[in-house]
């Protein structure tokens, strides 16, 4: 009985989100006031009602009632109890519910933090949100049913992929979705702005902290993503450009340039048809992602079981949504008035150029992921677009980026004297030259590319030093000056990791018999054997490894090979010793003739600077919100 | 309305156009001129040992599988699993076409996770998947004891691929 609760659950809420998504438009077009403050409770009524749905799901997987055709496919009664609950979103039906429950989360808290906005707006937001959520809703009760029955019930399930048994996997999907979702709150936030025809400095800064929460989930839910395939895929890689990867990293890009553009609009009221079109094309391009992976009409790791149908609803439902607000767009921005006007030595400028540099960079990359499918709807053929593409297209863009970077923060709005900035800024041109020059040399072998990695990375670095301990002596600077700066640090942490892996990393893969040695950067690896471990849904073959150093032992490494009972793949876990400045990665390859087994260790130098960097980066974006301008509001609100 | 305004709704409209055509093509689907063709001959160095070389002609005589793939190729992943099986029927030889590769990682995938291969041939810069017409990695050939090409597989090999068309083309293949 109670997954038909969860079943009910749903077509309820979705009875409700019509209602949200409909009379509070209407109303704040007629004026109705009866109809507009219908808004906040149908949101809450939705959420609870999702709410209920989602935990009712998460219980059949915690009891394994195999009866559900969804628990039978994606668990098994072996499975440890955290990755049932993860695998409530290891499939399609599973994610989409937690989609729109992450959405209604989102639309919830809008209905809670806007007190202090006026009742229009806020019926227009949430409106927009209900359309959104009733079309979702639509389309799992129609297509993505995840209560589905299965009569006579499965004796046992299916069980979930392996390679997404680990804790990274559990909360990689939700923080992605977070950011994805909560990027329909600036896209509400921008067609309730383009309806009411009210494009002002206000609405930038209601939109500002939001996109910036989004965009710290989006950040956090992708370096997520990128960690585990560094430990789990047993290939030491972090990034693939695969097209599910893309499909997340395109809407950062976008969303990274919204922020930029929202401070413009805030501040100076400038660039507003630009933030409008930002912000509906950073949600598009959530959508997008969800259709490319959702339709099975591109290749990837990540695509789930293909139903046209789900293809076709889910394209229907882009080009509604989509379509109808750049058509709002088209009719409403051209009356938008000019902000003020900047000179070209501006703030303004940099932060056009950091943007369209931004926007190249999604577009290249968007091109490269639908580029098969363009090329085989005009009949030209089959082809397949692999990371040599991305590499030497992403890589230009953002060299010009990385030294706008360095630069746009020590401008001021609307004028500044370039030749002072440049006076202030010749010791961060030295120190990165130096940089460039120096630390080839230490690591001992001189590329371009990594001289030119550390330059960039060291310019963006002392840049940043030398306006701290500027804005320092003026005086305590603000959260927001802070906060910038910290995520700007963090990409220089992230360039300094990503140019030491590329240029200095070592590889060595050897047959090792027990007692045999290899040496990889400076260290020794010992193979002491491989025994039989026993794991609660798995067997593993579990290798011993001493690190050392000079003679001296510094820790034991166990990677493993692991046979799960319900899949024929045979999974590597890679044992990985960490360190600040470089990994020891060793994974165990396949068994050889008489006890011999192939082994791959790494040397990675800095490579967890990568995903250190990425911390920062939300870090800094989490100070930003936290500044006293957002928090005014806040302290009204709770008063 | 300004005519700049409109460029984002039409530009849109053109990625809907395709996606919606692209919807209702499979993306593992493509004829290949090739088939019934003469597989075309080549020379290439066994990835395992580059001093020793492997031509399709030695290959004559039997019915064997060619697989292209990669180790950077995310797909094939998928697709080793499968493989491996159909390595284990003995149905027929697979030699795998490493495109576009370096060495050690294509060793240290095979070691990591099993060879399906009798052996693999590295082509380091593509050329002989010009000659194949290799649209992407993976791609799969079944080539006949005369060296014809009787069948292409592009993208993933699949469970239900192998025991609906594969498995039987092979058997038909075999007794002719």
């Amino acid at each position: 009985m109670i997954p038909e609760f969860g079943h009910y659950a749903l077509i309820l809420a979705f009875c409700v989100a019509l209602i949200q998504g409909v009379l509070p438009l209407i109303g704040a077009h007629q004026g109705r006031r009866e109809w507009l403050v219908l808004a906040r409770p149908a949101a809450q009524v939705v959420f609870l009602l999702l709410a209920t749905s989602f935990l009712i799901l998460a219980w059949s997987f915690y009891a394994n009632d195999f009866s559900v055709l969804y628990v039978a496919e994606h668990s098994n009664s072996q499975l440890p109890v955290i990755y049932r609950f993860g695998a409530v979103w290891g499939g399609h039906e599973g994610s989409l519910l937690l989609w729109i429950f992450l959405l209604s989360t989102w639309t919830v808290l809008v209905s809670q933090l806007s007190k202090s906005l006026d009742d229009f707006m806020v019926a227009r937001v949430i409106g927009v949100l209900g359309l959104i959520t009733t079309g979702l809703l639509l389309f799992v009760l129609t297509t993505s049913n995840p209560f589905e029955r299965l009569f006579p019930a499965a004796q046992d399930g299916r069980s979930l992929n392996p390679l997404l048994q680990d804790p990274g996997l559990v909360f990689h999907p939700p923080m992605l979705y977070m950011g994805y979702v909560g990027f329909s709150v600036a896209f509400a936030f921008a067609i309730a702005s383009l309806l009411s025809g009210r494009l002002d400095a206000a609405w930038a800064r209601w939109s500002r902290p939001w996109t910036t929460a989004a965009w710290i989930f989006l950040t956090l839910g992708i370096a997520l993503g990128s960690w585990w395939a560094y430990y789990e895929l047993g290939w030491g890689g972090w990034w693939f450009w695969d097209p599910v990867e893309n499909a997340s990293f395109i809407p950062w890009l976008v969303g990274t340039a919204l922020l930029h553009s929202l401070a413009v609009t805030e501040k100076r009221g400038g660039f507003k048809s630009w933030t409008v079109l930002l912000a509906i094309t950073a949600f598009s391009l959530s959508l997008l992602g969800t259709f490319l992976v959702r339709s099975g009409v591109l290749t990837s790791v990540h695509a789930f079981a293909t139903d046209p149908r789900r293809g076709i609803f889910i394209l229907i439902f882009l080009a509604l949504v989509v379509g109808s607000s750049l058509l709002l767009y088209a009719i409403r921005a051209p009356k938008n008035t000019m902000g003020g006007k900047f000179s070209l030595s501006s703030r303004e400028t940099f932060i056009l150029l950091g943007n369209v540099f931004l926007v190249v960079a999604a577009g290249s990359v968007l091109l490269g992921t639908l580029y098969p499918l363009l090329i085989d709807a005009l009949h030209l053929g089959k082809i397949s677009v692999g990371p040599p593409y991305f590499n030497s297209v992403f890589v230009p863009i953002m060299t010009p980026l990385l030294v706008l970077m360095g630069v746009g923060p020590w401008t001021s709005w609307k004028d500044s004297n370039l030749m002072t900035v440049v006076k202030r800024l010749w010791l961060a041109g030295l120190v990165a030259i130096v940089a460039a020059i120096l630390i080839p040399k230490v690591m001992g072998d001189f590329t371009w590319l990594s001289s030119m990695g550390f330059m960039l990375a060291f310019w963006v670095i002392a840049s940043g030093c030398l306006q701290i301990v500027r804005q320092a002596k003026a005086g305590l600077p603000t959260r927001s000056f802070i906060g910038m700066q910290i995520a700007h640090l963090g990409i220089a942490i992230f360039v300094i990791g990503v140019t030491m892996v590329g240029a200095y990393q070592e590889e060595k893969d050897v047959r090792m018999l027990s007692g045999e040695t290899v040496s990889v950067g400076g260290y020794q690896i010992q193979f002491q054997g491989v025994s039989d471990e026993p794991g609660p849904n798995y067997r593993a073959m579990r290798g011993t490894f001493s690190l050392m150093r000079h003679g001296k032992v510094e820790a034991v490494l166990h990677p493993e090979k692991r046979n799960y009972f319900s899949s024929t793949m045979p999974m590597t876990e890679a044992a990985i010793n960490a360190g600040l400045t470089r990994d020891i990665y060793v994974s165990l390859g396949e068994q050889l003739e008489d006890s011999a087994w192939a082994v791959r260790v790494y040397y990675k130098p800095f490579v967890d600077w990568i995903w250190g960097g990425c911390l920062l980066m939300a870090l800094g974006g989490l100070i930003a919100i936290t500044d006293k301008r957002y928090r005014v509001k806040l302290r009204k609100l709770v008063a | 309305m300004k005519a700049k305004f409109i460029i984002p709704l039409i530009l849109f409209l053109v990625l809907v156009g395709f996606l919606a055509v692209g919807l209702n093509r499979d993306p593992h689907e493509v004829p290949s001129p090739l088939i019934n063709k003469p597989a075309p001959a080549f020379e290439l160095p066994q990835l395992a040992d580059p001093k020793q070389v492997f031509t399709p002609a030695s290959m004559k005589g039997q019915v064997w599988i060619l697989n292209v793939w990669a180790s950077w190729c995310v797909a094939c992943r998928e697709e080793h699993p499968i493989l491996i099986e159909l390595s284990k029927s003995h149905a027929a030889p697979i030699i795998g076409l490493d495109y576009k590769d370096k060495r050690d990682d294509a060793m240290a995938l095979l070691a990591n996770q099993g060879s399906p291969y009798l052996l693999a041939v590295s082509d380091a810069n593509g050329r002989v998947g010009i000659d194949y017409g290799v649209y992407g990695v993976p791609e799969t050939y079944v080539i006949d004891k005369n060296g014809i090409i009787r069948f292409k597989q592009i993208g993933p090999v699949t469970m239900e691929l192998l025991n609906q068309k594969i498995y039987p083309l092979i058997n038909e293949l075999n007794k002719s």
